[in-house]
């Protein structure tokens, strides 16, 4: 067992740090939130110069063919820079459905876009049901000449009011059983009968993505017809740990922050991190955030490797969300008034964070999934 | 980045698994939890040392394994998971031979590392005293250098396993003019020396789980020293992390962890019902991560660096785990829970009662969880001293 960083790693983690560090100052950050894009354009161009939009993909597909891991080292930096925009859709929503299932074609495609940072992806999975399972998918294909005609509702799509492709899980058989009866189609996001509404959430931008009578050429089907469900679960599970990887940034960046002010802020004559409580209060941050970044990379190392992961990630996913909620609270506690204040930084993790552990399935679903491990 | 264990490893895991599986068929002992602390058993002691199980981490040249710390941790784990009664070697296993590898004389190794390797030297340790529990340093049993011995004096008390060990481990003031931290030495010294009388503790279980020791005007010889006079606390804080940081601070439970899964799954209504599965899922989360807190704990102690604040994470963290492993087990169980080892219809032969009783003392033993958190945050975080 190896628990460190590679020499390159520990260099990607550092010029992000560096990089996020000068681009992104708090006060961009507040500027971007208000924009209609929610992002820099000039910094997402400047990260495909680095190489970071094909970082996990092969040479071949114009990526830099690093590892999943290599990977989770620079979300982990997003998380603590809380940086915003497509990434997470594009190049995690987007880019490893193709790389996972998609044709030689597709891959030729699509990757090096990706890659070079011109297109931008998304992933469309959710619908009112707010659900992340098979049965609750409800939008169709139905074949129509030579292609397919989508229509129905997703929601909880992020960035697809920017999007140039969006990957739509839907159904396409009705008497099949609902793992069975779902295809992923690759659709141009800027065509007609596709209306996008950009829902007002707490961190990021979340869509509604309307679908009506969108045609769809057969080519673009991604994966094996009424395969989709289980053709994407391997993405999806990337997609959890690549949440779980911004999750152990943000709490850091918490951690750290917190141990500052308690280090600097002075109450009764003395700092406050000299009182007790306020220091036990951050060692069980410290505990909950280590403890995040191991069970986190354990399942991230093991996507990487392309073993078999499914109650790691649960594991990793589970405790992420429990021990983030932790740590922000005891981080808000030990900052008192301040931390709720707009003016001071902190409310942008506290969003953010929120909004990671409210992607995907909520903590009952992976206990589920760990207890079924345990032959329960 | 690698989590997986070498070829080599999970070889040797297979090997201690079936040595254990093979005691247990013949019926050599019973499974039981907190078995590193409660279960002495000289005989299968002699027998894990006829393996070359105890100093498994120690040179050769003095009898050791040369193996790393990681195997050990794989080799204590198999051992608790099994429940098998490793008490007699455990503590000398675990951190006196280290210490005397550290700061003891070439003949300190010679003499006393082999006896321990061969399962025969079962060292208890003498820490704590009535007035000096978490503040350790304050501690008054007085060790006066006289020509060519130490004479002690004084009273030591939750000494594990007292009346089984053949050595005790003793931190005395050997300089009572300088300030408490600057005046303490360690000692290595038979049991049966004139003037130790012991007296035991009963615990909330019921069993004999401590001793007090007293010491009245007992001669040591000055070779018992270890390491520098009054260099004590020094040398001590780092046998502490290692005290800390083994996998019986979350294994050592296992036998109920594993008790309850089986209960319930033989158990139709309980095993649909969702709340019950996510509670063991929960466990199992909480477990998981414990566990890889451990093995960071080893491959520190690999590194060659004493895992000050990574032994103090993973005990604070993983003995609160066991406390709500008991309690759990108990809530599943319900009424039957509250039955004793011996009594009539006790489920998982009494082993949740004990572990939910005996659990209270996890989080005090070997450092509280308050002053293993003072750790994390004055020494890992740099928060100022209070």
């Amino acid at each position: 067992m190896d628990l460190s960083f590679t020499e390159e790693q520990e260099i990607l983690r550092k010029f992000a740090r560096d990089f996020f560090t000068s681009k992104l100052p708090k006060k961009l950050l507040k500027e971007l939130e208000e924009t209609e894009p929610g992002y820099s354009p000039e910094i997402w161009k400047e990260m495909a110069e680095l190489g970071w939009m094909g970082l996990p993909f092969p040479e071949k597909y114009g990526g830099t063919g690093m590892t999943f891991t290599d990977l989770a080292v620079l979300l982990e930096e997003m998380g603590k820079a809380c940086m915003p925009g497509p990434y997470f859709s594009t190049v995690v929503l987007g880019g490893f459905p193709i790389l996972d299932i998609g044709t030689e074609a597709q891959k030729q495609e699509y990757l090096p876009q990706i890659a070079q940072g011109k297109t931008i992806f998304t992933l469309a999975l959710t619908e009112p049901s707010g659900s992340y399972d098979a049965a609750s998918i409800k939008a169709k294909a139905v074949p129509e000449g030579d292609g397919w005609v989508i229509s129905g509702t997703k929601l909880f799509v992020p960035d697809a009011h920017v999007a140039d492709y969006i990957i739509c899980v839907v159904r396409t058989d009705d008497k099949s059983k609902p793992e069975d009866s779902l295809t992923t189609f690759i659709v141009e996001a800027k065509q007609s009968g596709i209306g996008q509404t950009v829902l007002n959430a707490m961190s990021g931008k979340l869509c509604e993505v309307v679908f009506d009578k969108v045609k769809v050429p057969k080519e673009n089907i991604l994966g094996q017809l009424n395969q989709g469900w289980n053709d994407i679960k391997r993405s999806i599970d990337r997609a959890i740990v690549a949440k779980c990887c911004y999750m152990v940034g943000i709490t850091q960046q918490v951690l750290d922050m917190t141990v500052d002010y308690a280090k600097e802020r002075k109450q009764f004559g003395r700092p406050i991190g000299s009182f007790q409580i306020i220091q036990h209060y951050c060692a069980d941050m410290l505990t909950d955030v280590e403890g995040m970044r191991l069970s986190t990379y354990q399942a991230a190392w093991k996507l990487s490797e392309g073993l078999p992961c499914a109650e790691e990630v649960a594991i990793a996913r589970a405790w992420a969300v429990q021990a983030g909620e932790r740590v922000i609270g005891l981080a808000h506690q030990i900052h008192g008034a301040i931390g709720v204040a707009i003016e001071y930084d902190l409310h942008y993790y506290t969003r953010s964070l929120k909004a990671c552990e409210l992607s995907f399935s909520g903590t009952d679903v992976y206990r589920e999934i760990v207890a079924q491990g345990m032959g329960l | 980045m690698d989590f997986r264990l070498t070829e080599e490893q999970e070889k040797f895991r297979k090997e201690v698994r079936d040595f254990l599986e093979g005691e247990r068929k013949q019926g050599l002992w019973e499974p039981s939890i907190d078995s590193w602390i409660m279960a002495y058993d000289p005989e299968f002691t002699k027998r894990v040392a006829a393996k070359g199980w105890i100093g498994l981490t120690w040179p050769k040249e003095y009898g050791g394994q040369g193996r790393c710390a990681f195997d050990r941790f794989i080799l204590t784990e198999e051992m608790l998971r099994h429940g098998a009664p490793a008490a007699c070697h455990w503590f000398a296993d675990r951190q006196i031979g280290g210490s005397i590898l550290k700061y003891g004389t070439e003949q300190q190794k010679r003499e006393l590392l082999p006896k321990i390797i061969k399962g025969e030297m079962y060292v208890g340790l003498g820490m704590s005293e009535p007035e000096a529990g978490c503040d350790l340093a304050s501690l008054k049993t007085q060790a006066t250098k006289k020509n060519d011995h130490y004479v002690i004096n004084g009273q030591k008390t939750w000494t594990s396993g007292g009346k089984h060990m053949n050595h005790l481990y003793l931190l005395a003031r050997t300089d009572p003019g300088v300030a408490k931290h600057q005046g303490l030495s360690e000692f290595i010294i038979p049991k049966d020396l004139a003037g130790i009388t012991t007296s035991p503790i009963i615990d909330i279980t019921g069993n004999e789980a401590w001793n007090e020791v007293f010491f009245e005007n007992v001669d040591v010889p000055k070779e018992c020293l270890i390491g520098k006079e009054n260099n004590g606390w020094r040398q001590v804080m780092e046998q502490l992390a290692h005290e800390r940081s083994g996998m019986e601070r979350i294994m050592a439970n296992y036998p109920v962890f594993e008790g309850i899964i089986q209960f319930v799954k033989e158990n139709k209504q309980l095993c649909q019902d969702s709340i019950i599965r996510h509670k063991l899922a929960q466990l199992k989360i909480e477990f998981e991560v414990a566990r890889l807190f451990m093995y960071r704990v080893a491959l520190v102690i690999d590194e060659g660096r004493a895992p000050e604040w990574e032994a103090a994470m993973s005990k604070a963290y993983a003995t609160a785990f066991e406390q709500r492993l008991a309690a759990t087990t108990l809530e599943i169980l319900g009424p039957y829970g509250q039955l004793a080892p011996q009594s009539k219809w006790t489920k998982l032969n009494g082993m949740a009662y004990h572990s939910y009783l005996s659990s209270k003392g996890y989080s005090l033993q070997a450092g509280t969880t308050e002053v293993l958190k003072n750790i994390l945050a004055l020494r890992k975080l740099g928060l100022p001293a209070g």
